[in-house]
């Protein structure tokens, strides 16, 4: 289980987090969604320990992850896979060493293991030919979804993925959709999703959490969004293009596609 | 005057980062062959791949000496083999290491700052983390490695490289044979000297590295933010091995 405890953070004399509090438990994928700069990036780099908050703590399985030492971290953050905002592929490696690099690095397979490894995360990404493309020679979208490859090699009991449909078309966002809720029904994994796409919310998510003004704003169940009255989640949700029906106000905001 | 403080205390901060940065990168390493590999594959790019732009630089080094010591200093009073008096103890205590020490700045020191920086803007760095990785030990201790195994190395290389070139011009010039060049080397050659130049290329070796390490890993604000860290990693490599050129010649000579 995933605790934020009381989270605020500032950067240059921005409040980004304030008094932040977020319970993911395990088997849950909670969605945090927000206006871009609201911080939902940070909240989840306090999560893997890459940022300290100033105020608050971070317990993942029972460990405060800032109180251990940093051995230890690694080893919490062994349990985790990011998918990042931009892919976060290492250049250097092709797409296939890119997701081979956790298995080599952290399990001692022998080759032909990683190998098999690497194609079935490939294949479940829908890219199986792609291994020996350098990062350069591949699409925003494709490099994307190497970079989940590479987050679910490892098989992580958590996955936070960063805007893990922007920049991918439909039927891909729709694949990546498919993805995520199989990962969560055949492995149990806790999920964390960054998105603004509310199809993608409605298709994976367990509970929401909206980040307004520095603060969790509004949180729920995707169905409780229909009987809030928040004004500015209403307003977020309202103006995805997935929201149809006419709106004159925010009762009557229909959240199906 | 919370400005004026954090101004003074500025260097202290920076000192204390650089000091905490290079400590990491030598604890709790994660996996001895990763490294092993990294380290190779650094010794080639920062050591193979510089032969031909130091010993360019190196050769030139030495012919220009060999012409102007034949200008300033021979005459009636002084024999044609001061040349190698001079030229070869200046490219084993000075040209050799500093010459290959700036080439190398600009060279080696940009490539690691651009490197480090760029995997620090597009979330690479983040991604080793959070992978479970310690990314200082990983990426620095292998380009640090690199640097003080291949630098000395590369200063012989200069130093032979630069010695020949004098020789060529002396001989193509007209200045002297080979042989007045060697035996004007020999009437001054102290044994101490390539063990300070060797000392010398060590430590500018690892200034190189660290610095840029330095750079390229704290690099903030995208790619205007590279291109700071790679001309500061340049500039001030070679502030820092003038710096260390005259602690050395003070303390050692």
């Amino acid at each position: 289980m995933i605790r934020l405890e009381h989270i605020t953070k500032q950067f240059n004399n921005t409040v980004v987090l304030r008094d932040v509090s977020l319970d993911i438990p395990e088997g849950e994928t909670l969605a945090v969604i927000g206006r871009s700069g609201s911080g939902k990036s940070v909240l989840i780099k306090h999560a893997v320990g890459l940022l300290t908050p100033d105020e608050g703590r971070v317990v993942v399985d029972g460990a405060n992850i800032h109180e251990v030492s940093y051995k230890e971290l690694r080893r919490i953050r062994r349990k985790f896979g990011v998918l990042f905002q931009g892919g976060a592929l290492f250049d250097s490696m092709s797409a296939f060493e890119n997701v081979a690099f956790p298995l080599r690095t952290f399990t001692g397979k022998p080759d032909g293991n990683i190998r098999s490894r690497v194609e079935a995360c490939l294949e479940m990404v829908q890219l199986p030919d792609i291994g020996k493309k350098m990062p350069s020679e591949l699409s925003g979208g494709m490099q994307k979804r190497v970079a989940l490859a590479r987050a679910i090699a490892l098989e992580p009991k958590y996955i936070i993925y960063d805007e893990p449909t922007s920049g991918l078309d439909p039927a891909t966002s729709n694949h990546i959709d498919e993805l995520i809720l199989s990962l969560n029904e055949r492995l149990r994994v806790t999920s964390i999703v960054i998105t603004h796409d509310m199809h993608s919310v409605l298709a994976i998510a367990d509970r929401v959490a909206f980040i307004h003004k520095a603060r969790i704003a509004w949180s729920g169940t995707v169905d409780d969004i229909h009987r809030s009255d928040h004004k500015s989640l209403l307003d977020f949700v309202r103006a995805n293009e997935y929201v149809i029906g006419e709106q004159t106000s925010a009762s009557e905001v229909s959240l199906h596609p | 005057m919370t400005y004026s403080l954090t101004w003074f205390l500025r260097p202290f901060t920076i000192l204390g980062k650089y000091s905490l940065l290079i400590f990491h990168a030598f604890v709790s390493p994660d996996d001895f062959r990763t490294y092993r590999k990294n380290t190779f594959n650094q010794m080639m790019r920062i050591g193979v791949e510089s032969i031909p732009i130091v010993a360019l630089a190196a050769a030139f080094s030495g012919a220009v000496t060999t012409v102007q010591v034949s200008y300033q200093l021979v005459s009636v009073f002084l024999p044609a083999t001061v040349i190698g008096s001079v030229v070869a103890p200046s490219m084993i205590l000075e040209l050799g290491p500093v010459v290959t020490g700036f080439i190398l700045a600009g060279r080696v020191g940009a490539r690691i700052a651009a490197e480090l920086g760029t995997m620090r803007v597009t979330e690479q760095i983040d991604a080793l983390e959070a992978m479970g990785l310690n990314s200082i030990s990983y990426l620095i201790a292998p380009r640090i490695l690199a640097g003080i195994i291949m630098f000395p190395m590369l200063y012989v290389a200069a130093c032979a490289i630069g010695i020949g070139g004098g020789i060529t011009v002396a001989n193509l010039g007209g200045y002297l044979t080979t042989q007045e060049f060697v035996q004007g080397a020999q009437d001054f050659f102290r044994p101490f000297d390539p063990y300070f130049g060797l000392s010398k290329a060590f430590v500018f070796g690892f200034i190189i590295t660290s610095v840029s390490c330095y750079m390229g890993y704290f690099t903030a604000g995208g790619a205007e933010g590279v291109g700071k860290s790679t001309t500061q990693a340049a500039v001030m490599s070679c502030v820092f091995i003038l710096i260390a050129d005259l602690v050395l010649a003070v303390t050692l000579l």
